[in-house]
């Protein structure tokens, strides 16, 4: 029997919307208030799916445990409480969320071999949420 | 195609222990939750059915019956029990999450007549949960 295993995580971090490879006046029209020079912050809700078949000695997709530690080691260690436009990351990419989403996608479907990743869902605000789940990732 | 979502809540407790495994075994891999006196959650559940929409009563199913096989299969044997000890699939089977997501399902997919189960989620906390899709 497969099953689909959700767990939620939490970071705050700040970023600022800002392409080099537009004008200014550019990345003002197109980014509006998240342009603002000194950045801004959210707490960013993660969450992330793992499939699998549930193991019938355990009853569980993958031990939450592990997932947790890996998450915990891997994202929240990274990203947590950090100006994400200063971060290797996002050296090249604006730290939208949906390049945060691909990066933690990758990062999760690296190193984390005990269950398949499904996706990875973030929600920037009460209103606005994206998922990644693999893929052609960039146009 | 049309989805419609039912959402219950039930409370129950639980442990987690393999017979087959060592003691050791069990606390290593089921750390608190092997605790064999239980311990709780308020489960939300989440029962997704599809279907067309039928042309006379405009409904994918009647949100009433729903209601009542949920109550008769699910709620009147989850709700307030140990798990372990009260719910015959889990003499067997450990109460995980994921396998009460696969017993709630075993339990309305032959109930459910106009409109096809389609999901089943299982909230343990509003942190973890489980979706089950009848895939063997």
């Amino acid at each position: 029997m497969k099953a689909h295993l959700t767990r939620r995580y939490m970071i705050s971090a700040s970023h600022r919307l800002h392409s080099d490879e537009m004008s200014n006046e550019e990345n003002r029209t197109i980014y509006g208030k998240c342009n603002n020079p000194y950045g801004h912050g959210h707490n960013y809700m993660i969450e992330v799916t793992v499939s699998g078949p549930v193991n019938e000695q355990t009853g569980m997709v993958c031990n939450i445990v592990t997932l947790d530690d890996f998450v915990l080691q891997n994202v929240i260690e990274r990203y947590d409480h950090q100006n994400l436009n200063l971060l290797a990351d996002f050296k090249k990419d604006v730290p939208t969320t949906e390049n945060l989403c691909i990066a933690i996608y990758e990062i999760v479907k690296r190193g984390f071999r005990e269950a398949h990743l499904e996706k990875v869902r973030i929600e920037e605000t009460m209103m606005n949420s994206f998922e990644y789940a693999g893929g052609a990732e960039r146009s | 195609m049309v989805y419609l979502t039912r959402k219950a809540e039930f409370s129950a407790s639980h442990y987690y222990h393999n017979p087959s495994f060592s003691q050791t075994e069990n606390e290593r891999i089921f750390g608190k939750c092997n605790n064999p006196n239980g311990h709780g959650h308020n489960y939300t559940l989440e029962v997704t059915v599809k279907g067309g929409v039928d042309p006379k009563s405009g409904f994918v199913v009647d949100l009433k019956q729903l209601k009542e096989i949920m109550n008769s299969e699910v709620l009147e044997v989850l709700d307030h029990r140990f798990l372990n000890k009260e719910v015959p699939e889990f003499a067997s089977k450990i109460p995980t999450t994921e396998n009460i997501a696969i017993v709630i399902w075993e339990r309305l997919a032959p109930k459910l007549k106009a409109a096809q189960l389609h999901c089943v989620r299982v909230y343990e906390t509003p942190d973890l949960f489980v979706d089950f899709y009848g895939e063997k």
